[in-house]
């Protein structure tokens, strides 16, 4: 039982740390990014790479990946996005195009993992030893992946509450049509706001693989579940999506446990359904 | 349109008689070309007839497809055809009004993310089941069909395709259809029922492209849940209506017949770089040409100087 309830945190803990990236993205420089989860297999693979060709510890690993991803989604968002929200005329325009060119995106960056990695289930071992915790017994690799999601988590919720930066940030997420007034740059906000998730998403996937196998095909899932998370946390909400993403892991891994484990997408998207049924704006969402 | 509605019937009727006889004409390899095209061209307009004028994204397609696929593995032993094909478009319809209840009174966006990950559930329940309920992984579709049989029933059903998505167009859900697509606030406040005008619309597109789906089952001859939940089919029918222009009645079909045979060239020539390749070129038509190459050639012809 316990058990369950750590791996759940564990698991739980990194789909809260990629679902701030995509809530970051879509609440601030709104664009829908399907794209997602394949940044995260793709931070997943550049780990593997580095810890298994170059021999470098994963956690040193993430500070190579987690920049990679602010600098290509940055790129992204220079070449690919910019063009985009020039030429919307409204919010739901940039949003259709931004759900069409990341869909493109996504078979783009999974062609290539394909080509490079073949379609094959990876994985690497590391740290791959037993510690007990709280009276159960742990693999080190997970309680890693729990500390640095943690710690990731708060730091952002810090940068965000804290700073004048994050403040910017916030403004931007509540009235993009007020922001100027006071002065804000909104499309240097919606640019870095657009890195920094793809920052967060590497990162993520960097920690994923720490303890997880995974496939070149994989993003759609990941996708899908920062996805939900961020609607059940309310758009654009840190918080929320920390909350959110914990219950899930939760949730999934506890259907893993007593019920069966080809069935939690099935549990996930049951979760999704009852909340859009009763709370269609997230837990901590506003009408 | 120019032509008068009958002329242009005559023609729709002379062209569809020319493409039945051709499996009578060409080699087999060509009907299982034509076949093709077809049940992309269905795919498309189908797509096209609910994500066009709602402007709803469907990434679902495919498992709808799948589910059509998949009904005929299982009841293809036990039911004569056309119940099979009947049952398929029934469950197609219900995994349809479920999907629209549930997300279509919300904002766009919550349905996309619903049908994004669609496909996977469909693929992931289903295996589920039959690991664990019926002890099966991989049926066999055994039905006397040759291509030029399936290519006729699908043929049959891009035809009744077309006459609806027509009939939709000229009817009172299609002007409602047109105000919706303007602006939805106004529309609900001229007494459009939006969501029900939705749901209509996205139950007859899925149910469409479950048939096709049921239809085309027989081509495999094996079948298993990765193999009819394949994300591309939903790719390529997005990508084809969208080259031709999700908005008019013939533009999947423009978009869906170079884009076919295209395809089909790359995946012989290039098959491992087919998704990067497919990606691209996807990308580049959101940039060029959002509103399909018919709206491209009209904006063209407009603004050139006489």
């Amino acid at each position: 039982m316990l058990e369950h309830v750590v791996n759940g945190l564990v698991l739980g803990g990194t789909y809260a740390l990629v679902a701030m990236g995509l809530t970051i993205q879509y609440g601030i420089a709104r664009i829908m990014n399907l794209s997602f989860g394949d940044t995260i297999i793709a931070a997943c693979f550049a780990t593997y790479v580095l810890f298994s060709v170059f021999a470098i510890n994963p956690i040193l690993a993430l500070l190579i990946v987690g920049p990679t991803g602010y600098v290509f989604n940055l790129l992204i968002y220079r070449f690919i996005m910019k063009p985009l929200v020039a030429r919307a005329p409204d919010e739901g325009a940039l949003e259709v195009d931004s759900i069409l060119v990341t869909f493109g995106l996504l078979f783009v960056i999974q062609g290539v993992l394909l080509v490079m990695f073949g379609g094959g289930y990876t994985s690497y071992s590391f740290l791959n030893s037993p510690v007990s915790m709280l009276g159960t017994v742990v693999a080190g690799n997970r309680l890693v992946a729990l500390v640095l999601s943690l710690t990731f988590g708060a730091v952002l919720v810090g940068v965000l509450y804290r700073t004048r930066w994050g403040m910017i940030l916030r403004a931007v997420a509540t009235a993009p049509q007020s922001a100027p007034l006071f002065g804000i740059d909104t499309n240097r906000a919606a640019r870095t706001a657009f890195a920094v998730g793809g920052a967060l998403a590497a990162t993520g996937g960097g920690v994923v693989s720490m303890f997880q196998t995974f496939t070149a095909t994989a993003g759609v899932v990941f996708t899908m579940k920062a996805l939900i998370v961020v609607i059940l946390g309310g758009k654009g909400s840190v918080p929320g999506a920390i909350v959110a993403g914990l219950l899930l892991g939760l949730v999934e891994t506890f259907v893993a446990a007593y019920i069966d484990p080809g069935l939690t997408l099935a549990a996930v998207y049951t979760v999704f359904l009852v909340l859009l049924l009763v709370r269609p704006n997230g837990l901590f969402g506003k009408a | 349109m120019t032509m008068k509605t009958s002329h242009a019937f005559l023609l729709a009727a002379a062209v569809l008689a020319l493409l039945a006889a051709a499996p009578l004409l060409i080699p087999d390899y060509w009907t299982g070309v034509l076949l093709g095209m077809t049940g992309y061209v269905t795919l498309a307009t189908a797509w096209a007839m609910f994500s066009g004028p709602t402007r709803y994204v469907s990434l679902a397609t495919v498992a709808f497809f799948g589910v059509g696929a998949y009904t005929v593995a299982v009841l293809n032993e036990t039911l004569p055809y056309p119940l099979v094909l009947l049952c398929a478009g029934g469950i197609g319809m219900v995994m349809a009004l479920i999907v629209g209840f549930s997300t279509l009174r919300l904002a766009g966006v919550y349905f996309v993310i619903f049908t994004f990950g669609l496909a996977e559930l469909v693929r992931q329940t289903v295996s589920w089941w039959e690991v664990n309920i019926t002890y099966t992984m991989g049926r066999y579709v055994f039905l006397p069909f040759e291509g030029r049989h399936i290519y006729w029933q699908l043929l049959a059903l891009a035809a009744a395709t077309f006459l609806i998505s027509w009939g939709i167009g000229r009817s009172r859900i299609g002007l409602a259809l047109k105000a919706l697509g303007d602006d939805e606030t106004v529309a609900a406040h001229a007494g459009v029922d939006v969501t029900r005008i939705k749901l209509l619309l996205f139950v007859i597109s899925s149910t469409i492209i479950t048939l096709v789906g049921a239809i085309q089952a027989p081509r495999w001859t094996y079948i298993e849940p990765s193999i009819v939940f394949n994300p591309t089919v939903s790719f390529m029918t997005l990508i084809m209506a969208l080259l031709g222009g999700a908005m008019r009645l013939w533009g999947p079909l423009v978009g869906a017949i170079p884009l076919f045979l295209l395809f089909e060239w790359l995946s012989v020539s290039f098959p491992d770089h087919f998704s990067i390749i497919l990606g691209l070129l996807f990308i580049l038509i959101v940039f060029v040409m959002p509103e399909g190459v018919l709206a491209k050639i009209e904006t063209l012809r407009k603004g050139s100087p006489k």
